[in-house]
């Protein structure tokens, strides 16, 4: 639609003498061009309104396209109807009383009209008082790429205060003008170089149209130069996009598998329970937030971490001290027990909840994304990732500083001479096992954030955690969080190029022929047994 | 090997007479007593005794490798699954043109997805011969390289458990990958007929029956004159003290692979019996949940017995199908419970606690006093 000269000049002077009664002069004349109800005219006081800026100016629009705009040529009495069945008069903003709809004309439109409606609507928001919607507004110019909107976003730019709505609108301009042969070259070389330094897809396939369509060279050099820089930027943004998902999903594999690596390490045993123990950490957040009253929901997650915690040391040193303790030795019927563990705990935990998903919310401060740098970050994985980090922390500093952390690494690196050496390794296993399992009660809480809450909820992450284990090996909590970053950052570095699940299995082959090099792990225990 | 004198003990020779007898009667009580007779076999308890009897087919492979060279496998059921999957694609090429799409060549879920011409994985597999080659090969090959590898880098124990656990989680998550070329999430299914006779009938069922029966009286034969013989002394010699053997110059990594390999090839077998009788191969087949689940049967029946693996198979499978029909909610309680309970207080299985001549017998590893007093109790 192109639009004729007379309007725009009537737009700029209407605009760039933004008074109240500039606007109501416009409003006045834009709306006169509906009484002739003709398709052209019409068209031109659609335009005009959106020009215009006026408050009321969506309201009117919005009706006109709803066929509730109503005209009385007799006389020259403009309403429209809201939808509560009011009749407001478009002019002066006054309810009517006294006037029958049925008595009036209706404002007629077609599908032209009604795409210039919704184009001036989009325009309208440009220059609303709010910030965000401005933003969003022009985003949304940016991605129609609008042409109407153009004098729209002059019009705003020209006193655009926030600097970064200023870039948003200077870009969907950008967008417009870049494939507009009818632009000075100047200006769209000017153009190119505000997408290249938007640098997202979007921007990269604007440009890639504007270098294939254009014959002006000096546009063509540019569009070409930018679409590689574009493509160079891209290529390291999502690399960094993929590291950091890996970072997440890292933060998730450590807080899973930190507790098995404990158990592991100190008594030889796989606690093939472990994921249960992560899905009552979960439940447990459940149960804190369907028990909290609604004002504190915003505290629920810190009271369910040490409450998660608790429960799932509790279940912890009653497996130990129930079944594991009397299979000291034969780590083989260990896992074979604590697998039945596992299963009479899902069971439970079926029969009592239900095998429906359960609804964990997050609190306010920990929903939502952010944008940084070009990179999407989730509040609530940024959450995990500080979580994991103390949480790792805690342990390194409960193992190095704690006389409790002296004998269990004691008893991890030689059980007997330890033994020997006075130190109670039947109630360090205890503790062991209470501590890893109540990290994976942690875990759950974290886990209850981003996964369905359901009795299967363990039996996800259990494998992946046997696998950080089996990377890291379990001389060294180092080796945990090395292993846990390796098969995060893979995995999420594969997915893209070979899918998700081909990369799974990839890794696992991997991770077969990588034992073949250090059969323990990464950070093995160092000593002079033949079997560790 | 050289030649094993096999010398079955009585437990043995019982078991033998009851495969065989079984393999022998299935087929009268199935087919000539007539349906309304108090002797007769309804179809449903035909299949659902042979599928017992594929299950027993593995435990007795499972029991080869866990109860005679402490190799606890958790990947066994991907070895069934193989040997399952290659004769499902035998059974799908059978169909033809009786497929819903009437396509000659290409089972229906290729037509679905729009395949054009046969993979590569797919040929041969028209050839009963084939496709039996390939039961026994795929599986074995599997267990040939990952054992190579397993086992030459020394990884054993409970790594070696996990590893095998990732293995079989590995291959489920492929077989679900409709790109993969097995039929994806739904399997390979719709089967017609076997060597020309109808899967359907009871004719085809029991005969199938019957073979699973021989089947099964041949891997305790194979088995028990494996674990009989000179190289069988080595194996158990390798359960109980890997490092001695090892000083002594034996190449444990040897003996581990080949009984590794045998294992695979009787589970793959068992697979191929057990998908005609079912109906169905599954990627859900290779969960690793199945795969220690049969572990528990070789533990409840007693590991390093084969013939209590074989009872606990079908045991805890019977115990299972009417568990799940009458009570499904406390199934899983109740195999929980015996996870737990075979491991604290039954460590030989029900069959070494009827044959006390074996149990005094010095145990793989000695367990803890604490243990032992459990277990008396």
């Amino acid at each position: 639609m192109i639009s004729t000269p007379l309007v725009r000049l009537a737009t700029i002077l209407f605009l760039l003498f933004c008074s109240t009664m500039a606007r109501a002069d416009a409003v006045d004349d834009a709306l006169a061009k509906f009484f002739d109800d003709k398709f052209p005219r019409t068209e031109q006081g659609i335009d005009a309104l959106a020009a215009s800026g006026a408050a009321n100016a969506p309201a009117i629009l919005e009706a006109l396209g709803d066929n509730r705009l109503l005209i009385d040529q007799a006389d020259h009495l403009i309403v429209y109807q809201t939808t509560g069945g009011d009749l407001i008069n478009a002019k002066t903003g006054e309810k009517l009383a006294g006037v029958e709809a049925g008595a009036l004309k209706k404002v007629r439109v077609n599908n032209a009209l009604r795409r210039a409606i919704d184009a001036a609507m989009g325009s309208l928001t440009l220059a609303s008082p709010d910030p965000q919607k401005r933003l969003a507004a022009a985003d949304a110019v940016f991605k129609a790429r609008d042409a109407t909107a153009l004098k729209a976003l002059d019009v705003q730019l020209a006193h655009e205060a926030d600097p970064r709505v200023a870039e948003a609108l200077r870009q969907a301009r950008a967008a417009i003008i870049v494939l507009d042969s009818s632009t000075p070259s100047a200006d769209r070389v000017a153009a190119v170089a505000t997408l290249k330094a938007r640098g997202d897809q979007d921007a990269q396939s604007l440009i890639d149209e504007t270098a294939a369509k254009t014959d002006d060279p000096a546009v063509k050099a540019a569009a070409l130069d930018a679409m590689a820089a574009i493509k160079a930027h891209l290529v390291w943004l999502n690399v960094l996009q993929n590291l950091i998902y890996g970072v997440s999903a890292a933060s998730v594999l450590l807080l899973a598998a930190i507790g098995l690596a404990i158990t592991f390490g100190v008594m030889g045993v796989i606690n093939m329970a472990h994921g249960e123990m992560v899905m009552l950490g979960a439940y447990t957040t459940f149960i804190v937030q369907s028990a909290l009253p609604p004002a504190f929901s915003q505290w629920s997650l810190a009271v369910a971490l040490p409450l998660a915690f608790l429960v799932a040391a509790v279940v912890g040193i009653a497996i130990e001290r129930l079944v594991i303790r009397f299979l000291y030795g034969r780590p083989l019927e260990t896992l074979l027990a604590t697998w039945g563990v596992s299963l009479i705990l899902q069971q439970g935990v079926r029969s009592l909840f239900g095998a429906n998903n359960r609804q964990v919310s997050a609190p306010d401060f920990m929903s939502g994304s952010f944008d940084w740098a070009g990179l999407q970050i989730t509040t609530g994985r940024l959450w995990i990732v500080a979580l994991a980090i103390i949480v790792f922390a805690a342990l390194q500093l409960a193992l190095r500083a704690t006389s409790f952390g002296l004998r269990m690494r004691a008893v991890t690196q030689n059980r007997r001479m330890a033994a020997a050496m006075g130190i109670s390794t039947s109630r360090i296993d205890m503790f062991a096992f209470a501590l890893g399992s109540g990290v994976a009660g942690v875990a759950g809480v974290a886990l209850s954030q981003i996964d369905n809450v359901s009795p299967n909820l363990g039996q996800g992450y259990i494998i992946d955690s046997f696998m950080v284990v089996v990377l890291g090996g379990v001389g060294n909590l180092w080796g945990t969080l090395l292993g846990a970053l390796v098969l995060g950052v893979a995995n999420k570095l594969l997915e893209p190029v070979i899918g998700a699940v081909l990369g799974k299995i990839l890794l696992l082959v991997c991770i077969i022929l990588f034992i073949q090099k250090r059969p323990r792990g990464l950070f093995a225990l160092k000593g002079r047994a033949v079997e560790a | 090997m050289s030649t094993p004198a096999l010398r079955l003990d009585r437990a043995g020779l019982i078991f033998l007479a009851l495969t065989l007898g079984a393999a022998a009667l299935a087929p009268v009580f199935a087919l000539l007593v007539p349906r309304d007779s108090a002797f007769a076999m309804p179809p449903y308890v035909v299949a659902l005794i042979g599928k017992y009897l594929c299950y027993a087919i593995l435990a007795v492979a499972l029991d080869l490798v866990w109860g005679y060279c402490g190799i606890l496998s958790l990947g066994h059921g991907a070895f069934f699954a193989l040997g399952g999957y290659a004769m499902g694609m035998y059974l799908m090429r059978q169909i033809g043109a009786r497929g819903v799409y009437a396509n000659p060549i290409l089972p229906d879920f290729m037509v679905f997805l729009n395949w054009k011409e046969l993979p590569v994985a797919w040929w041969g597999f028209h050839s009963f011969a084939y496709a039996s080659l390939m039961v026994m090969l795929v599986p074995g090959l599997l267990a040939f390289a990952f054992g190579w590898f397993a086992f030459r880098s020394r990884v054993t124990g409970v790594y070696l458990s996990i590893i095998t656990q990732a293995l079989t989680y590995a291959l489920k998550l492929a077989f679900f990958r409709n790109d993969f070329g097995f039929g994806g999430n739904n399997g390979l299914t719709d089967f017609k007929d076997v060597l020309g006779f109808s899967v359907q009938s009871d004719a085809t069922r029991a005969a199938l029956f019957s073979i699973s029966a021989l089947a099964l009286a041949l891997a305790y034969l194979v088995s028990k004159a494996i674990v009989s013989s000179k190289y069988g002394k080595a194996l158990i010699a390798v359960r109980d003290s890997e490092s001695r053997v090892r000083f002594l110059g034996y190449r444990v990594e040897n003996y581990k692979l080949f009984v590794f390999v045998v294992s695979a090839v009787m589970a793959g077998i068992a697979g191929a019996l057990y998908v005609p009788q079912v109906g169905i191969i599954n990627p859900s087949e290779f969960d690793p949940g199945n795969s220690i689940e049969a572990v528990i049967w070789v533990a409840v029946g007693g590991r390093g017995t084969l013939v209590g693996a074989a009872l606990g198979a079908i045991a805890v499978n019977f115990a299972k199908t009417y568990f799940t029909g009458a009570f499904p909610e406390y199934w899983l309680f109740g195999l929980g419970g015996l996870f737990v309970l075979v491991t604290l207080f039954l460590p030989k299985g029900l069959l070494g606690l009827l044959n006390m001549r074996r149990a005094a017998r010095p145990a793989a590893a000695p367990p803890s006093p604490a243990a032992q007093e459990e277990g008396v109790q």
